[in-house]
């Protein structure tokens, strides 16, 4: 009896939360469409792009450390693999349209995710961290010492050689964000189909209790190293975006340990297991330094001593305020704007 | 008579402590088996050894007429060898549903890329997935839990979880790790039903590790009993009721 009612009652519940999702989606394919109408150059170029990819990089770590439980402290060299690659095949197969060069940025720097995925097969946690340090130092130090990465460049960065998809010109502030968004939307539209997926599941099962997973039959070590896989997938396509859309120009320290550090920030701070969460993480990681520049510009902080001091100080106010939003906040903004959602909501579905 | 499970002269020890000492059973197809014994005398690790979590010293084993060694936990999940954990071992940030789907990863036969894009064998995978996902929640009268997160079920509940996880894919031989652990006698004679009932229409051959004798020697059709890693008695509960080495080892004085 009680499966009947229920049955009877999920179904007319679902329909709409389904029907509001597509609304939602629209709604916000929509909104991004409209941005560059309403936000000038400065506001593209400098904070909604530089937010939008990194929230994408964000995403990249996440499937491997929120869905998989592997914690990877080397996601900026998957980016630079993708920016580097996506140079390389520009430059050297003209022929190549960007979104195919970008897709086989992503897939090189997928088989180097996995190839460097390998050691989660034997060790776990703080170890397994500290082992991705290796891919970070190895292609940080791979991009600066052979400079046929850099096309033999003196300075041996790579800029953008051409932005273009068909015969549409991306390199104004307004192509480069539309290059961008409609990546980001693409790769997050993947994102959601990979974790509402078996393979989704079998991840964060092996997350939760890898002996069980095993125990229950699924193929641990492929899964693993296939999250690795997709993982630097996404990392190395953000890297592409990162270099061309938003630096321009940039060489392999643009991808070193901090930035990776502030990849595994904006997981921690937007939430584990979470898609559109990388996206808060991501904005609080790029707004709040600027907000103390702002900041420090209105109130004059002279008296507590020169420039470069100020500047530190910025680094501590940074620093105390992610830590009081971990202890107060410990699954991230987005489970702190779900709880926001749900207390505005009519309490009517609060009895399930 | 051949059973589905036979172990021979099966061995394990951990850094010289005997676990296992060169013990060898048989379990028929179909039968409860019920393994008793003190804390310490080795059922865990037993149960351990024949899905391949530990290997063996030596000594092998025959399931289903595959005779093997020492087996890997996936492989042993793929022949059909089922299993719950003493301490539930439950993905604990996943609702009841989830955890009895990701119980169904064996017989997935969609590729990574059908999974994902949902094509081709992907459509007939899912809805299969869920339908035997409700039955099993069903059976073990779960279904108002369906959407709730396992970590958020009292403990009673989640060992009902973890029994669905393992009975969805349909296991030949379900290793059950003390299903009835911090039960009352009401709720263990639930689960006594629920596992007969589970033998009988999943047809699933049962080893199980209770404490309870009266339970067991209620529910099982077969008893073993072991002692520091040694067989003590084997037979049918009548035989081991009566067993002199029983009641002076295990039945007398524990609980």
């Amino acid at each position: 009896m009680t499966t009947l009612q229920e049955s009877a009652l999920s179904k007319p519940l679902r329909q709409p939360a389904f029907g509001v999702g597509i609304l939602a989606v629209g709604a916000g394919l929509i909104a991004a469409f409209a941005v560059p109408v309403l936000a000038d150059d400065y506001w593209l170029s400098s904070i909604i792009i530089p937010t939008v990819i990194m929230g994408l990089a964000g995403i990249g770590l996440n499937l491997l450390m929120g869905y998989t439980g592997l914690v990877s402290i080397g996601s900026a060299a998957f980016m630079s693999i993708g920016a580097f690659s996506t140079y390389n095949l520009l430059l050297r197969a003209p022929f190549l349209p960007l979104p195919i060069v970008l897709i086989l940025a992503g897939l090189i720097a997928a088989i180097a995710g996995v190839i460097f995925g390998l050691p989660s097969l034997r060790i776990k946690g703080f170890y397994l961290g500290a082992s991705t340090l290796g891919a970070q130092f190895f292609f940080e130090w791979l991009f600066t010492n052979f400079s046929w990465f850099s096309n033999d460049s003196q300075s041996l960065t790579i800029s953008a050689p051409r932005l273009q998809i068909l015969d549409y010109d991306l390199q104004s502030a307004t192509g480069r964000y539309y290059l961008v968004i409609a990546t980001t939307a693409l790769l997050i539209a993947l994102a959601f189909a990979i974790v509402k997926s078996r393979v989704g599941r079998e991840w964060m099962a092996i997350r939760d209790m890898d002996v069980a997973a095993s125990v229950i039959g699924i193929r641990v070590a492929r899964r693993k190293l296939l999250s690795f896989g997709i993982s630097s997938f996404f990392l190395g396509i953000a890297g592409a975006l990162w270099a061309f859309g938003y630096l321009g120009t940039s060489d392999a320290h643009a991808f070193n340990l901090d930035k990776s550090f502030q990849i595994l920030f904006i997981v921690i701070i937007g939430g584990v297991a979470t898609i559109f969460g990388n996206f808060l993480g991501a904005a609080f990681i790029v707004l709040t330094p600027i907000l103390l520049d702002r900041l420090s510009l209105i109130i004059d902080l002279s008296f507590l001593g020169d420039q470069g001091a100020l500047a530190n100080l910025q680094h501590i106010i940074f620093g105390t305020i992610i830590i009081v939003l971990l202890i107060k906040e410990p699954d991230g903004l987005s489970s702190l704007i779900k709880r926001g959602v749900e207390a505005l909501r009519p309490r009517a579905r609060s009895s399930g | 008579m051949t059973g589905l499970l036979e172990l021979h002269d099966v061995s394990l020890s951990f850094k010289g402590v005997r676990a296992l000492n060169a013990l060898s059973f048989s379990v028929a197809k179909g039968e409860i088996c019920a393994l008793i014994g003190p804390n310490g005398a080795g059922k865990s690790s037993l149960l351990n050894v024949i899905n391949g979590v530990y290997r063996a010293d030596a000594g092998d084993i025959v399931f289903d007429g595959l005779r093997f060694e020492a087996i890997h936990a996936q492989k042993a999940a793929h022949l059909g060898i089922g299993r719950t954990f003493q301490h539930n071992a439950l993905f604990r940030r996943l609702t009841v549903r989830e955890n009895v789907l990701a119980g169904l990863s064996r017989h997935g036969t969609a590729s990574f890329f059908e999974n994902i894009f949902r094509l081709g064998r992907d459509g007939a995978e899912r809805r299969g997935f869920l339908a035997r996902a409700e039955q099993t929640i069903s059976f073990l009268g779960l279904p108002r839990h369906t959407e709730r997160v396992v970590s958020t079920l009292p403990y009673g509940l989640q060992k009902r979880v973890d029994l669905a996880r393992a009975l969805v894919s349909g296991p030949k031989l379900l290793l059950l790790d003390e299903p009835m652990a911090g039960m009352n006698q009401e709720e263990k004679e639930e689960m006594s039903r629920v596992i007969r009932e589970a033998n009988r229409v999943f047809g699933s051959t049962v080893v199980l590790i209770e404490h309870d004798v009266g339970i067991v020697l209620n529910l099982a059709s077969h008893v073993v009993v072991l002692d520091y890693g040694r067989k003590l008695a084997d037979g049918t509960p009548d035989e081991v009721r009566k067993n002199p080495d029983v009641i002076a080892a295990y039945l007398g004085t524990v609980h």
